[in-house]
């Protein structure tokens, strides 16, 4: 399936739509993901959501519905006439969503492995064979 | 927001059909896709928006102005594309375009012109000669150039391709970028829905299913599968509709939580697509 990018400067996204992820979520997502890894700092300003519906091909209720809920987890802030831009973060909070990102995920696996049977143990086995081996082959390969 | 298009209560009656107190609103700055089987009823109330039929009962306000009363002001700030296109065979496109030209007090020469040369018509070429998806491309360069807030479109894409349907969606999202302007366009291609319209409207035997926000539709709804040997009435009746087979049931509800709760992971619990939505809530079997 095709997807579309947006680099407006320093923001990118990238949309895929076989993935079972609604957009907006995708677009909520990555846009956390480069403000918690510092790609994205205070203060920069973020594209208006109707520019970036137009660019990426998607509704304006789908970006504005991604930048509502980065408003209210405290990743951005829109100030009236003059745009949106990234929050200012705290270290610990900084750290606290990055677990929050991952917990999803995290529960997915979990809730999986119930089912198949497999031990807590046996899955943390796992992943730090996983983790090894990932390492070893430069995989970093996105599984979302 | 301020509300371009609302409809309340607005009724058609013929011998053989009824459009039935259809309601809804659309806002400045988004695009709304009525969607509904063949003869729902979409045709008919996009008529009764432009006046083109009179209606039997309800009223339609358009920039905030009752469209009987204020029918000339109204459709001077309306873009409008039928779904059978009516020009003059005969003439040349620049001079259909004069034609036109002549009702709108903000025509724009320059934009026509500009939206002909995106779209590769030779301004002099013969109505009749262009192809279907060039009538149609041509209809819409009339449509955006007198600086219409209000895009009324009856199935534009039907009939043609996907790259000519895609490059169409473009220029409409280009077209609301600025927030001012809105889009109503009916069509039963859902790729197109579920690309640009922030809003549904679904129309069925001349009722409004439903009229909603894209994501929060989306978000409400799932399709739940399961064994036939837990399907009892009480677990029938959470369903809007539902389907069984030899091998077990599916359904579409809003009350997916409270059934994971109860039943777990024995049921499947989908996600449904527009199209999904539609046919369940239109009461089809899937």
């Amino acid at each position: 399936m095709h997807s579309y990018t947006v680099k407006d400067d320093e923001v990118k996204i990238l949309i895929s739509h076989s993935n079972k992820q609604p957009i907006y979520e995708q677009i909520s997502f990555q846009i956390k993901e480069q403000i918690i890894n510092g790609e994205l700092e205070a203060g920069e300003l973020l594209p208006s959501i109707r520019n970036l519906a137009k660019e990426l091909h998607v509704s304006v209720i789908t970006t504005k519905r991604a930048y509502e809920e980065l408003e209210r987890d405290g990743f951005i802030h829109t100030v009236p006439g003059k745009g949106t831009f990234v929050a200012p973060q705290s270290l610990k909070s900084i750290e606290a969503k990055k677990y929050e990102l991952l917990d999803g995920d995290l529960l997915n696996i979990i809730n999986k492995s119930k089912v198949l049977n497999i031990s807590k143990e046996e899955l943390i086995r796992r992943i730090n064979i996983i983790y090894v081996e990932g390492d070893r082959d430069g995989n970093n390969f996105r599984n979302r | 927001m301020e509300t371009i298009l609302e409809i309340d209560n607005l009724s058609k009656e013929y011998a053989d059909f009824k459009l039935d107190n259809v309601s809804f609103n659309l806002k400045r700055g988004y695009i709304m896709g009525i969607i509904g089987p063949n003869g729902a009823g979409k045709t008919t109330t996009i008529k009764l928006i432009m006046n083109l039929i009179k209606r039997s009962s309800g009223e339609i306000k358009v920039f905030g102005l009752d469209n009987l009363k204020k029918e000339k002001e109204i459709k001077n700030r309306i873009g409008f594309v039928y779904s059978d296109i009516n020009f003059y065979e005969n003439f040349s496109v620049n001079n259909n375009a004069k034609i036109i030209a002549n009702f709108y007090d903000n025509w724009n020469w320059e934009i026509f012109y500009a939206y002909l040369e995106r779209f590769k018509i030779n301004k002099n070429q013969i109505f009749k000669d262009l192809s279907k998806g060039m009538k149609v491309k041509f209809a819409i360069s009339l449509a955006l150039s007198h600086d219409a807030e209000l895009l009324i479109m009856d199935e534009p894409t039907s009939g043609l391709d996907p790259i000519f349907r895609h490059e169409v969606i473009n220029i409409l999202q280009e077209y609301i970028e600025d927030g001012n302007r809105s889009i109503v366009f009916s069509t039963h291609i859902i790729s197109d829905i579920e690309k640009m319209a922030d809003y549904i409207t679904f129309i069925n035997k001349g009722k409004i299913v439903f009229s909603e926000d894209k994501i929060k539709l989306l978000d409400t709804y799932r399709i739940v599968k399961g064994g036939l040997d837990i399907l009892d009435d009480t677990l029938e009746n959470v369903f809007i509709n539902i389907t069984k087979n030899k091998y077990g049931f599916s359904g579409l509800t809003t009350n997916y939580s409270k059934l994971y709760e109860k039943y777990g992971s024995s049921l499947v619990i989908d996600k449904p697509n527009i199209e999904e939505i539609m046919i369940y809530m239109a009461g089809g079997n899937i």
